[in-house]
């Protein structure tokens, strides 16, 4: 394993070594880097300028000792200076990497969670309608112009929605109408079983999703949102027996009684909690404590229900006191929502189409800052989300579908294990082992993406860094640019091996 | 009709699917591979109206504004002044008049005009297909020959050959796409149509060729290249005459799929300013150029966005047909009813012919 290791960080290194020279030389094509200097009217600035600037990156050397040059500084940890602005591009670096890994990450975790369980569902469902209409669905995903997502995201969900909300945010009838027969036929498509029950349980999903989101409407849940423990109670349960139900079997009493009480801890907690969520010095360190608090009493639950499968207890438990505690944290943001939107800074235009945060809400509060964040974040990771959103569905439904045809599927059913210990044992984890490799591929991918993103939504961050810099004629700019995105692929798929190796055990990273 | 020797041998449990030769093998009897995968892609509907559609708009896009020598019948083109219409969205309409429209009409202007530079949107779209449908053509072409030779001298050579040219292809691999081409479009002033589809297809290569690498690994160990060697064939023959045809699957598959992605990624480059430039216009142009318009002249935009959603997804349906026309592992499951039926037919055939030869049988075969 080591030896792997060693083996692929040197041959990377080596890759990512002869990629910036190609790209460096490239780049001593494309035009002087000291032509902005003509914008410079006083004649002794500007000589002097040049002349710094040709002093620190060695302008005057031939190109390939330049790139050794600059190669040198590198491994030293040092990308050079603009040539426009003469500062440090490490400073820069510093600054945006930040804000493209925060965008690229929440795109990633979104895309798989919601791609892999699309896909499960599909490939389970397999020729079923609601399979048509999300493989018609990743087709079209997969053929969207990712500006052109973004710049309709733009409208719709930016200017359009803020309208929406302003206006006091009342849901249309057709719209009502129509996300309920959506919920019908996605219902009708999931459920199983014959025409009569599926028809059922289809009327009362899409009778459910209407009816929930005209109450929503008409109580005005959107200008002034949140969720409260009316409802925190009758979906902690939900929660529960459903995790226990897909994860351990609704048959295992001990399971089941772990996570109910875990569930009902979580309600009993919500309302003494609030006020220390309350407090002025809540922050990401105090949110990361009680989680870690939240999953030690978790597991102690999942204990002491014992039984022969303590541990199998114990791991619902925890999924349920997580999720629990996530609707708790969702809550206390939703409830500062009206607060953010209203503010005479955000004037009633919550959702944000340019930058990445508004400076002027720091010292406000820990829920206020992160809801302006999250207004920022919303819609670049939506049009982030979409493409790699279609192919984590795809693989899944193939990965899963191909898992499920195998003989030891076959030997799982006939020697009578329920269908969930099938499914779920034995299918699923076999089909996500692939994913691993998808995943790192897909960061890749999404760097590439983010460079779109960031121009559309104008954040700071490196894809903008990399556009701006090959436009100015600054080298090392792109350069650096290029370096941190081509590294963080590098490290993605070297992960993603390791993980293979650790996932499936036939794999054997001894070459 | 001779009692069959054994059970699910003769020709009447043949006829109801029982055989060995199941429903699919029987289907295929007598075929050659290109003519299975033929008929199995002309009967993919979605592929075939993948097909279709793509055809349409090559034909609409060619017969409009015409092309080199070729005539159109549009009225306006590309980079011709328009003078400046009163209503500047769409004058084509599809709402019939009894429906309180203004009837189905094509319109002079059928996608609108751009006032402020007095260009005709229908025959600026109609040069962006054009254009980025060559785009990925030669974009095709480049990749198949570098993917196809670099991954086939790889794959099937081997050693120290193929450790060069596996690095290479990592080292393209290791950057985004559209980093890497906008670096060189940029580098080498690359803005018109042929020098963008060239730094594209000089990039794109590389997954194919990996594929092919495979594929040649898996079948240069197969009989059939020993017995092409030891009949005397050299190297060159074996790849293309032998071992070639058998990946012509993967190549086709996964060429459609790069074409789509072609499309996209010219559009992308032209977004952030390092594609095809005016005075040049491809879709991708069109839609960035006037993406900065949308809110008060959405039209403009969306045309463009349209047509290249609308070719992609023709090709990624004319993919998925084709990957599963040549997929050997691809079954068509024959539907219950279907069987059904088919037993029926065959159960009451047999009967009459029992009967014509016996003359004497009651007819209670049919009854059930």
């Amino acid at each position: 394993m080591l030896t792997f290791l060693v083996r692929r960080i040197i041959a990377s290194a080596l890759l990512l070594l002869v990629a910036s020279f190609f790209v460096y030389i490239l780049l001593t094509y494309a035009g002087d880097p000291l032509g902005f200097l003509n914008e410079i009217t006083d004649p002794k600035i500007r000589e002097d300028i040049r002349l710094s600037v040709i002093d620190r990156m060695s302008l005057d050397t031939p190109r390939v000792i330049r790139y050794f040059h600059w190669l040198g500084d590198v491994v030293r940890g040092d990308f050079g200076i603009s040539t426009r602005t003469q500062l440090s591009v490490n400073d820069e670096l510093a600054s945006r990497l930040p804000l493209t890994l925060k965008l690229v990450f929440g795109a990633s975790i979104l895309s798989t969670v919601l791609g892999v369980t699309t896909g499960i569902v599909t490939a389970l469902r397999q020729y079923s309608g609601f399979d048509y209409i999300v493989t018609f669905f990743t087709f079209l995903f997969f053929s969207l112009p990712v500006f052109w997502v973004a710049v309709i995201l733009k409208k719709w969900g930016g200017l359009d929605f803020n309208d929406w909300w302003r206006d006091g945010a009342k849901m249309p009838t057709w719209l009502i109408v129509t996300a309920g027969i959506f919920a019908a036929v996605i219902a009708y498509s999931i459920a199983g079983g014959r025409w009569p029950r599926r028809s059922a349980i289809a009327a009362a999903g899409g009778l459910a999703g209407a009816g929930l989101f005209l109450y929503l409407s008409e109580a005005g849940w959107f200008v002034n949102p949140g969720i409260g423990l009316a409802v925190l109670i009758p979906l902690g349960l939900a929660l529960a027996v459903a995790a226990t139900a897909v994860f351990a079997g609704i048959k295992n009493q001990r399971a089941l009684g772990a996570s109910l009480t875990t569930a009902v801890i979580g309600m009993i907690v919500y309302l003494p909690i609030q006020p220390y969520l309350d407090g002025p010095r809540f922050g990401w360190w105090h949110a990361l404590l009680l989680l870690v608090i939240t999953l030690a009493v978790s597991v102690g639950v999942g204990f002491a229900w014992g039984g022969y499968d303590r541990g199998l207890s114990a791991k619902v438990a925890a999924l349920v006191g997580f999720l629990i505690s996530f609707l708790i944290f969702v809550d206390r943001h939703l409830q500062s929502w009206n607060a953010y939107a209203t503010d005479s800074i955000t004037r009633n235009r919550p959702i944000k189409t340019v930058g990445h945060s508004e400076p002027r809400f720091s010292g406000k509060g820990f829920w206020i800052i992160n809801n302006d964040a999250f207004a920022h974040m919303i819609l670049p990771t939506l049009a982030l989300m979409l493409i790699s959103l279609a192919g984590y569905t795809r693989y899944t439904r193939a990965s899963m579908l191909e898992v499920l045809n195998l003989d030891y599927i076959r030997t799982a059913r006939a020697k009578g294990l329920t269908e969930r210990t099938v499914v779920v044992r034995h299918g699923l984890r076999n089909a996500l082992i692939p994913l691993a490799t998808i995943v790192a591929f897909d960061i890749g991918g999404m760097l590439g993406g983010a460079v779109i993103t960031e121009t559309v939504f104008e954040w700071a961050g490196m894809g903008r860094m990399f556009i701006d810099g090959l436009g100015n004629l600054d080298p090392n700019v792109v350069m650096a640019a290029t370096m941190v995105v081509g590294a963080t692929a590098v490290v993605a798929n070297i992960l993603a091996d390791v993980a293979y190796s650790v996932l499936d055990p036939r794999i054997r990273l001894n070459a | 009709m001779s009692t069959p020797e054994f059970p699910g041998t003769g020709p009447d449990a043949d006829d109801l699917g029982l055989t060995e030769l199941t429903h699919e093998q029987r289907e295929v009897a007598g075929l050659s591979q290109g003519q299975i995968a033929r008929r199995r892609f002309v009967r993919h509907k979605l592929a075939m109206v993948g097909l279709a559609t793509l055809l349409a708009i090559v034909a609409l896009a060619v017969s409009s504004i015409g092309a080199g020598p070729i005539p159109g019948w549009y009225e306006y083109q590309h980079n011709e002044m328009v003078p400046i219409q009163e209503k500047e969205g769409p004058h084509m309409s599809l709402r019939p008049t009894w429906l309180g429209g203004d009837g189905v009409q094509f319109g002079d202007h059928p996608f609108g005009v751009d006032n402020q530079n007095g260009r005709d949107l229908f025959a600026q779209t109609m040069r962006g297909v054009q254009v980025s449908l060559v785009v990925i053509v030669v974009l095709a072409l480049l990749s198949v020959t570098l993917g196809v030779l670099i991954g086939a001298l790889s794959g099937y050579f081997g050693g120290w050959l193929d450790q060069i040219l596996m690095r290479v292809t990592d080292v393209i691999l290791i950057l985004p796409l559209l980093v890497i081409v906008a670096v060189a479009a940029f580098s080498f002033g690359w803005s018109g149509l042929w020098s963008v589809a060239l730094a594209l297809g000089i990039f794109s290569w590389t997954g194919l060729a990996r594929l092919v690498r495979a594929e040649f690994l898996a079948l240069r160990e197969r009989e059939f290249v020993d017995a092409a060697r030891v009949a005397g064939a050299s190297s060159w023959r074996i790849i293309f005459k032998h071992i070639l045809p058998n990946t012509l699957g993967t190549i086709i598959v996964s060429t459609t799929l790069l074409m789509g992605g072609g499309i996209l990624t010219e559009a992308a480059l032209s977004y952030i300013g390092f594609g095809i430039q005016a005075p040049n216009v491809s879709l991708g142009s069109l839609a960035s150029d006037y993406a900065r318009s949308f809110n008060a002249r959405p039209h403009l935009f969306v045309f463009p966005g349209v047509f290249i959603i609308l070719i992609v997804l023709c090709l990624q349906f004319i993919g998925d047909g084709l990957r599963d026309a040549f997929d050997p592992r691809q079954k068509r499951i024959p539907k219950f009813k279907d069987l059904e039926s088919k037993a029926q037919q065959v159960a009451t055939q047999m009967v009459e012919e029992t009967k014509a030869a016996r003359g004497d049988l009651p007819t209670y075969g049919r009854q059930t």
